[in-house]
């Protein structure tokens, strides 16, 4: 085994795990290279089925080849997908021209927590990665909220020999992390090994490419020449910005991304 | 970095305060791996805060951290060197926070265990001592940190390393090195120090490139625990990890504690590119396999020379970090492998207070944070092996209501209570309890099951065919239905073991496993029984209709009456 096969098959250890464990489980699919990563893992984990539904939060603000992208894919690969907006945020005339964070909690955290409230899910499967930024780091493999979603980081279930937290008052959830241990360039190559179809933004367009997607007002480009895979693995190694220094919303604040997702927030 | 890069896991551990995330923080520094916005970002908290900068802010991302100086969670990054690539885990040195310093260092091949050079070894670095010892991490080196403190002494760093020695060898941990540091001042960290001359081994970065991986894990005995089996399609697949060993198709299995013995069928695969003829441990594989018995979940898929032990009674070494104590009698959820069951702790050997090492005999709780020797007894059959032979499947954690409370490892099995007979040939194993005994408890007004005689019975060997409360003949066959086997017995003597399959009727009594007689008399009647079997078994149909048409369990059986039940051995209600 390599290291990449290392790496999948601890995620599929997880994903079975979390099928096994939840009556009601979903899919957190934001249409990134992390979480497309992931519905490859779930098609590996279950031997071509994906038994469960797959949720897009979606602000209406993302960049529209992500939404077309996203449609072709679901269709494709036989996805039972649940597209939710915050319609009563929108209506009051939420959007980026709000200060980011409260955009951010409502349309993106807000907006999850309805998704888990009208479905009653129980487990939610999300593709956040330990090098991403420090809170992430700090994650367990499946992480416990309340009813309104928090997570109360301070008191954190131990969590040892992949004997994870399934138990648990009825009206919590699960959040399910299976790449939690990969990092950005494990991702790179792995789709480049398994060839799995990604949106063209991640691949540089007249000196310009997306690392790290999101909505489209928040979201910044990075500059870059790299048009196919191998080239982003070797760009990757030689950069030492990190990979959401383009993502608007983690730097309102130095605990931002703990504030957010203290709240719920991916 | 290749794919096939390696990659280790370092822990590191130590006393509240004596620089744990300074050293991986400077590692981190030290390497370039800290990502440019990151050490930016930090820089601008920490003049925006008034405080100066501290490597440990690379890694204590909570706010709550970051202003208390203190580690509360524990964090995973990673760095590489020319060797390798590395996982780095931060764990919390504070005692309220053990749990999550368990957390970290369960998931570590390697520790790196921290120690002030002016405090000297405190009772954190005793306790965590204590931990990677029972964890069976061995590969473990000693950084005393804050060498500047004491004017980098080589005289006071010997005092230190033969207190620390002293300690760890009680426990069976060597430490691989001793190795002098200030992390702060990036002394022997990546370079040799040009403060202590006298120190003449390697500077951190270099000596954690000596530390060598284990290996073998495949070529351990096969253990493949049931994770689940799927039926999306046509194929019913067993799904699961290898956790030690491998598995070829056309291997001939023991799924236990079921004990059916069948074949590999296929390996499954979704792409074309992962079809494989061999799996080893570490895949997470599905298969399919020749005789479609009911699994489940927990059961262990092994080969049949190398069984695993199945029983309801062992011993362990536990850690407790539970909010509430742990209690002797009281039940728990035991997880051990994809295995769950409800458990309870017969006996507390001894409870260790692990920065002291003292120890309380006969206790009747453990409370948090302390170290306990126990025997555990399970209310169903579990399989597992002795951590000293196979660490994933020797390994459990302890629930106590929705929270994983305790964590332990499996030091023997006690076999003195076993609660079947087994029969032995030729590698086939067999368990049976129609030599268990069944007593009316007049002090309960129920009627009980007691194990009677227990052990492992191989070909030649007399088996207890008259007890207190059954009486067999000597001539019979004892079918195991659900094993797919049957047992000949002549003259009270097992003669050999047969799969059912192949099993010719013999015109001796045919008595169930578990003791009820099956009423056939003649061939006709047997050709009629096999036919309603197999019929039954396709149809997975109900076992009590099934058992009342052809059972009868009073035929040699009588129930005695009994003062009270001998609480050690008993077995359940029926």
């Amino acid at each position: 085994m390599d290291h990449l096969d290392r790496l999948e098959a601890q995620s599929i250890f997880i994903l079975r795990e979390a099928y096994k464990k939840f009556g009601k489980l979903g899919m957190l699919w934001s249409i990134g290279k992390d979480s497309t990563v992931m519905m490859w893992l779930a098609k590996k984990a279950f031997f071509g089925h994906c038994p469960f539904q797959f949720i897009h939060v979606d602000t209406t603000y993302k960049i529209p080849e992500m939404i077309e992208y996203r449609d072709k894919i679901a269709k494709e690969y036989n996805i039972d997908l649940i597209v939710h907006k915050n319609e009563e945020a929108l209506k009051e005339g939420m959007g980026p021209d709000h200060r980011r964070l409260v955009c951010c909690k409502a349309l993106k955290t807000d907006g999850l927590q309805q998704v888990v409230t009208q479905y009653e899910f129980e487990g939610l499967i999300l593709g956040i990665r330990r090098d991403e930024e420090g809170s992430r780091s700090k994650e367990r493999v499946f992480s416990e909220r309340n009813k309104d979603s928090e997570w109360d980081y301070t008191n954190q279930p131990p969590e040892l020999w992949d004997q994870f937290k399934t138990d648990f008052p009825k009206g919590n959830h699960i959040r399910v992390h299976p790449i939690l241990h990969w990092n950005e360039i494990d991702i790179w190559a792995y789709i480049g090994r398994e060839n799995i179809p990604l949106v063209d933004l991640y691949f540089a367009k007249d000196g310009k490419r997306y690392r790290s997607l999101g909505c489209a007002p928040c979201t910044g480009m990075i500059d870059s020449n790299a048009t196919t895979v191998a080239e982003i693995v070797e760009e990757l190694k030689n950069t030492k910005v990190s990979e959401r220094a383009g993502r608007a919303q983690d730097q309102e604040d130095a605990y931002a991304m703990q504030k957010l997702r203290k709240d719920g927030y991916m | 970095m290749e794919n096939n890069r390696e990659v280790l896991k370092i822990v590191v551990v130590g006393h509240v305060d004596h620089g744990k995330s300074t050293v991986i923080g400077r590692l981190l520094y030290d390497t370039k791996s800290v990502p440019e916005g990151k050490i930016e970002r930090v820089k601008k908290t920490c003049k925006e805060k008034g405080k100066p900068f501290e490597y440990a802010y690379l890694l204590d991302a909570f706010e709550e951290e970051q202003k208390q100086g203190i580690t509360i969670d524990t964090t995973q990054l990673q760095f590489f060197t020319e060797k390798r690539e590395y996982v780095i885990i931060d764990a919390p040195g504070h005692k309220e926070f053990l749990k999550n310093m368990i957390s970290g260092a369960a998931n570590a091949e390697a520790a790196l265990l921290i120690v002030d050079a002016k405090e000297g070894v405190q009772e954190q670095s005793k306790r965590h001592g204590y931990i990677l010892s029972l964890l069976g991490i061995q590969k473990v080196y000693v950084l005393v940190n804050k060498m500047d403190l004491i004017d980098y002494s080589e005289e006071k760093f010997n005092a230190i390393k033969s207190e620390m020695n002293e300690f760890l060898n009680n426990l069976r941990v060597y430490p691989l090195k001793y190795i002098p540091i200030s992390a702060f001042h990036g002394e022997n960290m990546t370079e040799q120090s040009v403060m202590m001359p006298w120190y003449k081994g390697e500077p951190v970065l270099a000596a954690i490139d000596l530390i060598e991986k284990d290996k073998g894990v495949e070529d351990k005995p096969l253990r493949f625990p049931i994770q689940d089996v799927y039926k999306f399609d046509e194929r019913r697949i067993i799904a699961g990890r290898i956790e030690s060993g491998s598995l070829n198709v056309g291997d001939e299995i023991l799924i236990s504690p079921s004990n059916k013995v069948t074949k590999v069928k296929t390996i499954e695969y979704w792409q074309d590119r992962d079809k494989m003829e061999a799996v080893y441990a570490g895949m997470s594989v599905g298969i399919t396999v020749e005789d479609e018995f009911f699994n489940k979940r927990g059961e262990f898929i092994t080969h049949i020379e190398h069984a695993p032990y199945v029983s309801e009674v062992f011993r362990a070494n536990l850690f407790w970090m539970g909010k509430n104590p742990l209690i002797k009698g009281k039940k728990y959820k035991l997880k051990l492998a994809t295995q769950e069951v409800e458990c309870e702790i017969i006996t507390v050997n001894k409870v260790i207070d692990a920065s002291t090492l003292e120890t309380i005999e006969n206790a009747n709780q453990v409370k948090t944070n302390d170290v306990a020797d126990v025997t555990i007894k399970t209310k169903e059959a579990l399989c597992f092996d002795e951590f000293k032979n196979n660490q994933s499947t020797g390994r459990f954690v302890l629930v106590d209501g929705y929270d994983v409370s305790g964590g332990g490892i499996v030091s023997r099995m006690e076999k003195g209570i076993q609660t079947a007979c087994t029969l032995v040939h030729k590698g086939l194993e067999m368990t049976v309890h129609c030599f268990d005994e069944y007593y009316f408890i007049l002090s309960e007004g129920t009627v009980r099951k007691i194990p009677g005689k227990t052990g492992v019975f191989s070909v030649g060997d007399v088996l207890p065919v008259i007890g207190g409360t059954y009486s067999y003949s000597e001539n019979l066959d004892i079918v195991n239905l659900e094993s797919n086997r049957v047992a000949k017995i002549r003259k009270s003597v097992l003669q050999e073991i047969v799969s059912f399959n192949e099993y010719q009727y013999g015109s001796f009594d045919l008595i169930e496993s578990k003791g009820s007689l099956i009423k056939v008399a003649s061939e006709e009647d047997f050709k009629r029984f096999r036919s309603d079997f197999e019929l039954w078994r396709e149809r997975a149909g109900k076992t009590a209709e099934f058992a009342n048409r052809w059972f009868d369990f009073m035929k040699n059986h009588e129930i005695k009456y009994r003062e009270v039940a001998n609480l050690y051995t008993l077995e359940f209600e029926i």
